[in-house]
């Protein structure tokens, strides 16, 4: 059985570690948020000027001033702390962001990612995302194995306008986990590490452009 | 220092006015993300000034009916500077039919590039949009990152380079700003996350007009906690806004 997209996100959740800083994209990986292992102290940052995202708020802690990228209301946790956009984005091209999970519509087997613009359709901005890939010390996607019409969304060299180049580190999908490998022969190649319950090497291979080692047998996804 | 405080967000602009910068095609930073930390009074006195053919540096643009989608609405903005424009339906029809011109930076790239103008610093190097569209016709510089963002020290001379797009700073004619709280002499503190990209606009324009929730006599705030140091700013305007919210999220409770 392929991952529901809750399963996903809880597998997405195992990438964190204790007293990392990370950046949740929008959709999906917001998700993740209410998936962090209870005990683990993790720091949300939201590139808008706030580190230390809290749970959404009740309707009579709503305050118009405290919001998150996506612009939902949201609570600041114990210990937070708010600062300027421009400082915001100097914590994420300077390296200070532990991890960051967001969506893609192509990663490429050399780990370049697209998932801001399709031509001939409106254009409506990249927000943060480009800063985010270019900056952040591990990038992970949440995706879609197949685009809508079945087409592989993990593909040889990524036809939509790139938003980031050789960045990507953990692409999750329904059908599995494929990790960058970044020492020895193979490095610059995904390898799939894991494959979602009852999900086939053969059928991750037929819905997958982009090549891929397999050094191990592939685990079977622990979600 | 003189006493910044202006009556009226009209009135500020109107002293703009008399020294002849308030024209057609100047170029307008106003803070803001979203809907959040937006200098609402501002834009409408702008607005209603009728200049026209506006370049607009924006991290966003509004929603139809607040905020900058009130100047699209009326066509007096000519070209934007943004990140991220998705939730204006106005925009969208002025820039399908060719009305409207866009500039997408990189969000990150946007804010730096107006810290970077305040701070008299013309270009600068980055790694957010090699390989993408944004870094077309840009100068690229293959260089060390001050720090291996994948762990480690700092690279030494022979370590592999990595390519950089080079970006310049942005200056404005006006700046437009939302504080929490300002002083008489111009001093201002921002609130949470409407803080954003208002401090750094403060300092990139030649006449900067801040709106506040609230405004107290020079002194009153502690200078330890002064964001935007006064001397940035030309006029202070009280205005209490509406705050609007864009994406009302709440738990039970």
């Amino acid at each position: 059985m392929p991952l529901t997209r809750d399963q996903i996100t809880r597998r997405a959740a195992l990438e964190l570690r204790d007293g990392y800083v990370v950046n949740l994209g929008i959709g999906m990986p917001t998700l993740v948020a209410s998936h962090i292992p209870p005990g683990m102290d993790v720091w949300l940052q939201s590139e808008n000027g706030l580190l230390g995202i809290g749970p959404f708020p009740t309707e009579a802690q709503i305050d118009p001033d405290l919001i998150n990228a996506g612009k939902q209301t949201i609570t600041a946790r114990t210990g937070a702390a708010f600062f300027s956009s421009a400082e915001s984005f100097g914590m994420i091209r300077g390296g200070h962001i532990d991890m960051c999970i967001l969506g893609a519509m192509q990663v490429s087997q050399a780990g370049d990612i697209a998932n801001w613009m399709v031509p001939g359709k409106l254009v409506k901005g990249m927000g943060g995302a480009m800063d985010l890939v270019a900056g952040v010390r591990r990038v992970v996607v949440t995706m879609e194995h197949n685009a809508k019409d079945g087409s592989p969304k993990l593909v040889s060299a990524c036809s939509l306008p790139l938003t980031g180049r050789a960045c990507v580190d953990t692409v999750i999908t329904e059908l599995g986990v494929f990790r960058m490998q970044r020492t020895g022969p193979s490095a610059g190649r995904f390898a799939l590490t894991e494959l979602a319950p009852g999900v086939t090497l053969d059928e991750a291979r037929a819905r997958t452009e982009a090549q891929f080692d397999t050094p191990a047998p592939p685990t079977v996804v622990a979600v | 220092m003189p006493d910044k405080l202006s009556p009226s967000a009209a009135a500020a602009l109107a002293d703009l006015a008399q020294r002849g910068l308030l024209k057609d095609g100047m170029t307008v930073m106003v803070g803001g993300f979203g809907l959040c930390g937006i200098p609402e009074h501002l834009i409408m006195a702008l607005r209603d000034s009728g200049v026209s053919r506006l370049t607009c540096i924006s991290n966003n643009a509004g929603v139809d009916d607040f905020g900058l989608g009130l100047l699209l609405r009326t066509r007096q903005i000519a070209k934007m500077i943004s990140s991220y424009v998705g939730e204006n339906a106005e925009f969208e029809r002025q820039y399908l039919a060719g009305e409207l011109q866009i500039e997408f930076n990189p969000q990150g790239t946007l804010a730096e590039r107006i810290r970077a103008g305040g701070a008299g610093i013309p270009a600068f190097y980055t790694a957010t949009g090699v390989g993408t569209p944004v870094a077309q016709g840009k100068p690229t510089a293959r260089l060390h990152r001050p720090r291996d963002t994948r762990g480690g020290a700092a690279p030494g001379p022979d370590a592999p380079t990595t390519e950089f797009v080079r970006e310049t700073g942005l200056y404005a004619d006006l700046a437009l700003v939302k504080a929490e709280l300002a002083d008489t002499a111009g001093n201002l503190v921002y609130r949470m996350t409407a803080r954003n990209f208002n401090p750094m606009m403060a300092t990139a324009a030649e006449f900067v007009i801040a709106e506040a929730e609230r405004v107290v006599p020079a002194g009153q705030i502690d200078p330890d906690h002064v964001h935007t140091p006064g001397s940035y700013v030309d006029r202070v305007v009280l205005a209490p806004g509406q705050k609007r919210i864009e994406q009302r999220t709440t738990r039970p409770g």
